[in-house]
């Protein structure tokens, strides 16, 4: 690395940080605000979507009325996309004339982007029509964005309430946040990116003949096109990650300039961070949020720095100085790398170079990252409130060491709480593990194996921790447009989603219905040093206890025999 | 009871011996289902227990002597963990035998009326039921808990307190109720039945010595949920284990899968058998440290909760001052002389038997030689305090002499008949904080008496020390609010409540509990009753009514006022010792996964023992070196668990530190320290 990567490095996170302390204090505002409130155009969408939708955004809900809303959103919104997607031969914006998606490929998506996961199973410009695009993903690229959120919000509502049955309105929370806050990002980002040459059109594909001839036969190929810009944008934003195109952002239509490529990479994280901020706005203690920030940050440095000198490194057996292999030459390593950390650290899952073709090492940050639980960052609200919940956990066991029953920003963590908390501890486990054992113990999961060897292993289970956090990043290598890996990864995406943001309710009503403590000094502080690295030392041990023999079988064993040799 | 329990030898032989019996009693099923976490590794037992004895028949998995090994390890486990729990269960057992002696076969003197002619017949002790009327004479056991109706008697309650000295017990007022079980040393009592056999005070302070009656506390619920999922995440850790196992031994086309026996090791290394082994005994000997401190808690929510009390409601008379306040000075009014002051003084309290009362009879006799007088002999009557004039005095010759406080005096008297400088010199004397008490004779004011409080020594640095831990000491006196604040600044409290009545400290406990706080007190007497009752933790004096240890919820055997603070110390104690144990348990699996999976995977991937950094021997003595050392900490952290984690009166932040520190920390080195010795013992052995 030289300095132009540090000083590009350093770019990042100042305008990070920066861009994020102002987007949270505005969150905050929107979020604090009454439904139908803030800047006039977007007030008066607000109320206009109500008035259609026929709903009451003034009602204060219980957490089982917001489940049930938050649920029942969901079955339609499932419905929809599904029959959308099923039908889009005889439905218009179909230039190409597509076929109807086939039943487990449907079903796959369909879980993959309500569940804000994106993993996509099918190569975009070649399956869907821009109608089943814009129509069916674009919308749940915003809208299962929008639910992360307001499920954070519960939570967060749940913490600062107190003697109070509601958490909030979800219908509200759901519409702020998609039209305050992710459609204005939206729109600046597109226009920035169309800026850079990102292309936004409906035209029907572009025939061309290569200058390679292949089998000294000419050939004639197809350039996709489509409405590019928008649907990146927010698949950025919302953590999504789904591509508009197969290779997504490597694509020079989806990312085409350095400047794009800093742009995408800011608006990965930017709603996560925010959102840290946010929290703290919201609980009227700027330090609780920037401890949560400050220990996702150190753990997402310590896998970066990981990954960098893993992609640095020499490699003893091919006598490379770096690995360059499945990067884009425009981005060259650091912004690979930088890349590949963010979108597993945040589920988003958007890739700019290959993390098949990553070291073994540099392949095990990203895989880590997700099977933390998507807590570093993670997805936007989804990351925040998985990381709440481990704060519970450690000021549980930190409570029981000063003894103490715990109590994390005046609300006593009790028996109801840890029950909920241990559910969400226990999904990625089930689902990453019990996905990856069947795969490898039944034909059709082992028939999709590309890569022979240890690597073809770190593939499945790669597949499966993403899906199994509603990442939606792929290693590739692996054939996972089958019915098998259709059907195992969407149930254990949808798993993955509602197993913890149901509990997370839960513990939002449970908190909201409890006192508030007064502080003493007999209070854990849940700020400052001591906190902070007990809190990562818990997601750290928590996270890694779990996978490290299944670590250790694949990307860990693959790294000692590249520098030892395989026997 | 006492005399026996301040040892302090927690390992007495014959409780080992009984333990080690227990031990393999509990192997039970029945009784290990109760914990999820200890049931895991009886399967585990009893399935390599069945590996090794199909293997003695050829159909071999691995090594037979291997699969024998770790079998007997595995059980080695269960039974450590069985007997900690003996262990702790002993010392509880020895003491409910010697409680049982007191109530062997007691016979008891019913009566059908409290009339002296009234028939007595001789029934059995068990047969008593609430509401019956017995009659105790001297030497006698009283049959069963009740009140005092008719007669005073000294008792000698040794056998529940250990204190040797009798103690009074009469009718009425706070010294009325009784405990089945002592022995009545002279005169006679006729007392109410007021409980049901079964639920005497004695029976059950037996169920808890036992821990019969022990029910698991909120928080330990939490924290068995929490074992429970990690015990759950490492079964599917486990079991996924073998399939990718499988799989990597086909694609690498070397080695073997790993055997079921490996697995069932590693599972049992990687749960949280420490704490999972050692929770019941680390909750069974708190509440035994409770009572070796003389108090019986009613509940294990109780003793939870005195570790998470944020408020002390301290009697400043006894807790924080002296039983006693004593008179210094008499400070007279414009028109009276000191030694006027000092005689009516003197005959106000001449019938006064409180400590207060006979201070100022010495004093009137030491600065003004007025002798001591017979009450009688001056024909004058005795107005006895009360709660509702509150104030003493004497009928003497048609003229009434009062002493009371200085509201009292101004209601009496009517507040502007009090010359001004005798409140300015009330004032003066509250300010220097003792307590003007004001004379009175015939409706005039004649003049000041000075008591003096007199600040228990290292009382402050008590209270330094539980504001460090963020508990609010409140003191509660009946003084007025300026004697009140300086004796507060003096003993360093937090907070005053002034001329406390009944409903002011329920009051002030609801208001507290209502922005959260959790609130204990001590209470004797049945007016304290409805804020005891109130109370999350109310600590009740032995010696108090029956009526307050109704509504308490725990027991001081020593009526002793400061008790309520070595009961937060427990409480705490007994939590920190679980955080403590849990971490270090969760943190030693980091070199358990260093010891055993090069070793389960040796034969598939060579190269991974490349992560042997202990340098293990070789594979079967690693992950025999893992399961030993995971048996053997459990006894190594009983005295821990039965002592209890050091508590230190500091800050939450500095305590979490230096126990993350050590138990954290600890928990992460210890292990590869513990494993690479057994296992140079192990390789020395069969070399």
């Amino acid at each position: 690395m030289n300095g132009f990567d540090f000083a590009q490095l350093a770019l990042y996170f100042v305008l990070l940080l920066t861009l994020g302390y102002f987007l949270g204090k505005y969150m905050a505002f929107v979020y604090q605000k009454e439904a139908g409130s803030g800047f006039l155009p977007l007030r008066l969408m607000e109320n206009l979507t109500y008035k259609c939708a026929g709903l009451n955004p003034h009602v204060d809900m219980t957490w089982i009325e917001y489940s049930r809303s938050l649920m029942g959103f969901s079955l339609v919104s499932f419905i929809f996309l599904y029959a959308l997607q099923r039908m889009q031969n005889i439905l218009p914006l179909n230039p190409e004339h597509l076929q109807a998606v086939s039943p487990d490929s449907a079903f796959n998506t369909t879980v993959s982007f309500i569940s804000n996961t994106n993993w996509q199973g099918y190569s975009g410009e070649a399956t869907l029509s821009y109608l089943s695009q814009m129509l069916g993903l674009t919308v749940q690229n915003f809208v299962s964005a929008a639910v992360g959120m307001a499920v954070l919000v519960a939570l967060i509502r749940g913490i600062i309430r107190h003697q109070s049955d509601g958490i909030g309105n979800f219908w509200s929370d759901l519409v702020r946040s998609i039209i305050h806050i992710l459609m204005p990002l939206s729109v600046i980002l597109s226009l920035l990116l169309i800026s850079q040459g990102t292309i936004q059109n409906f035209s029907p594909y572009i025939e061309y003949k290569p200058l390679e001839v292949h089998n000294a036969q000419e050939v004639s190929q197809k350039l996709a096109m489509g409405p590019v810009a928008s649907q990146v944008s927010i698949k950025q934003l919302g953590t999504n990650g789904g591509g508009f195109f197969n290779v997504n952002s490597c694509h020079p239509y989806e990312n085409p300039s350095p400047i794009s490529n800093l742009c995408e990479l800011l608006a990965i994280l930017l709603i996560p961070v925010g959102l840290c901020f946010t929290f703290g706005f919201m609980v009227n203690n700027l330090k609780e949020g920037l401890t949560m920030l400050i220990a996702m940050s150190s753990i997402f440095f310590v896998f970066l720095i990981l990954a960098l000198w893993a992609e640095f490194c020499q490699n003893p057996t091919l006598s490379l100085a770096s690995n360059m292999e499945g990067k884009e030459t425009r981005f060259g390593i650091v912004n690979s790398v930088l890349w590949s950390v963010c979108t597993t650290a945040a589920s988003n899952g958007s890739v700019n170079c290959m993390h098949d073709s990553l070291t073994p090492l540099g392949g095990l940050a990203p895989m880590v990252l997700m099977q933390l639980g998507e807590v570093i960052y993670g997805g936007v609200g989804s990351g925040l409130y998985g990381m709440l919940v481990f704060a519970l956990v450690t000021v549980f066991v930190a409570g029981l060491m000063v003894g103490r029953t715990p109590e994390y920003l005046g609300k006593k963590v009790e028996a109801f709480e840890m029950k909920m908390s241990s559910m969400i501890l226990l999904v990625p486990p089930f689902v990453v593990l019990i996905g990856t054992a069947l795969a490898v113990s039944c034909d059709a999961g082992r028939s999709s194996v590309f890569n022979s060897g240890v690597h073809g292993f770190s593939e499945i289970l790669y597949a499966f921790s993403s899906a199994g956090n509603n990442n939606g990043s792929a290693f590739a290598g692996l054939n996972a447009n089958t019915p098998f890996y259709n059907y195992a990864l969407g149930t254990a995406m949808f798993i993955a989603r509602y197993w913890l943001a149901l509990p997370v309710l839960a513990i939002a009503g449970s908190l909201a219905k409890k006192k508030q403590i007064p502080v003493s000094s007999g209070t854990i502080p849940t700020t400052g040093i001591l906190f902070t690295s007990f809190l990562v030392c818990i997601v750290l041990i928590v996270g890694s206890l779990t996978f490290i023999p299944a670590l250790a079988l694949g990307p860990i064993v693959e790294h000692l025999q590249m520098i030892y040799g395989a026997k | 009871m006492k005399s026996d329990s301040k040892g302090g030898n927690l390992f007495q032989p014959e409780i080992m011996k009984q333990a080690a019996i227990d031990a393999f009693i509990k192997l039970d099923p029945r009784v290990q289902i109760r914990n999820p976490v200890m049931f895991v590794v009886e399967v585990g037992s009893i399935l390599t227990t069945l590996i090794y004895f199909v293997s003695l028949g050829g159909e071999k998995e691995a090594n037979s002597n291997f699969v024998l090994s770790i079998s007997l390890w595995l059980w080695f486990t269960l039974l450590s963990a069985n007997f900690s729990e003996a262990m702790a269960e002993g010392r509880g057992k020895a003491q409910a035998k010697s409680l049982r002696e007191t109530r062997k076969d007691l016979k008891a003197n019913k009566i059908e009326s409290i009339d002296p002619k009234a028939k007595v017949t001789s029934v059995s002790a068990s047969s008593l039921r609430i509401g019956d009327l017995v009659i105790v004479q001297a030497q006698e056991i009283i049959p069963c808990d009740g009140d005092v109706i008719d007669g005073i008697a000294s008792v000698d309650e040794s056998a529940i307190t250990g204190e040797s000295a009798p103690v009074i017990r009469e009718s009425g007022g706070d010294r009325s109720s009784v405990t089945g079980g002592t022995k009545v040393l002279s005169d006679w009592l006729i007392v109410k039945i007021t409980v049901n056999p079964g639920e005497t005070f004695i029976e059950q302070m037996i169920a808890l010595v036992e821990g019969a009656k022990r029910q698991k506390t909120p928080n330990e619920i939490a924290l068995n949920i929490l074992l429970a999922a990690f015990t759950l995440i490492f079964l599917v850790v486990t079991t996924t284990l073998f399939a990718f196992s499988k799989y990597s031994v086909e694609i690498n086309a070397q080695g073997q899968v790993i055997s079921i026996t490996v697995l069932v090791a590693l599972l049992v290394c990687l749960i949280p058998t420490t704490i999972g082994g050692l929770l019941s005994a680390i909750g069974i000997a708190g509440m035994d440290r409770l009572i070796r401190s003389n108090v019986i808690a009613m509940s294990g929510r109780a003793v939870e909760a005195a570790g998470d009390v944020d408020m002390l409601l301290l009697d400043k008379t006894g807790t924080i001052t002296l039983g006693a306040r004593q008179a210094s000075a008499f400070i007279p009014s414009a028109q009276t002389t000191e030694h006027e002051l000092a005689d009516a003084a003197q005959l106000a309290s001449l019938a006064d038997e409180t400590p207060e009362g006979r201070s100022i009879v010495v004093l009137a006799k030491e600065k003004h030689g007025i002798r001591d007088r017979n009450i009688h002999d001056l024909e004058a009557t005795f107005v006895a305090f009360s709660a509702v004039t509150r104030m003493s005095g004497v009928n003497l010759n048609g003229s009434e002499i009062r002493k009371g406080s200085v509201d009292a005096i101004e209601e009496y008297v009517k507040p502007e008949r009090v010359p001004p400088e005798i409140l300015e010199a009330a004032n003066k004397v509250a300010k220097e904080g003792a307590t003007p008490l004001l004379v009175a004779r015939n409706q005039q004011v004649l003049g000041v008496i000075k008591l003096k409080d007199i600040v228990k020594g290292g009382i402050k640095e008590r209270f330094a020390d539980l504001r460090a831990m963020g508990i609010k000491t409140v003191m509660i006196t009946g003084d007025n609010p300026i004697t009140a604040a300086a004796i507060a600044a003096e003993a360093g409290v937090d907070d005053y409540l002034a001329q406390a009545t009944p409903e002011g400290k329920l009051k002030l406990i609801k208001e507290n509990q209502a922005g959260g706080r959790l609130v204990a007190m001590t209470g004797d007497g049945t007016n304290d009753a409805p804020a005891l009752a109130q109370a999350d933790v109310a600590v009740v004096m032995n010696s108090g009514t029956q009526a307050a240890k109704e509504a308490g919820n725990m027991i001081d055997l020593d009526s002793s006022p400061t008790k309520l603070i070595e009961i937060v110390q427990i409480g705490k104690q007994l939590l920190m010792t679980r955080g403590a144990l849990t971490t270090f348990s969760i943190a030693n699996d980091v070199a358990k996964y260093f010891a055993i999976i090069p070793a389960a995977f040796a034969t598939t991937y060579p190269v991974l023992n490349k992560l042997n950094v202990m340098n293990l021997s070789s594979p079967e003595s690693a992950i025999l070196s893992a399961v030993i050392f995971n048996a053997l900490v459990i006894l190594g952290l009983l005295p821990i668990a039965l002592r209890g984690v050091k508590y230190r009166p500091v800050s939450a932040e500095l305590l979490l530190r230096d126990n993350i520190l050590i138990y954290g920390l600890g928990g992460l080195i210890v292990p590869f320290i513990g494993i690479k010795l057994i296992d140079i013992l192990i390789s020395g052995f069969k070399v």
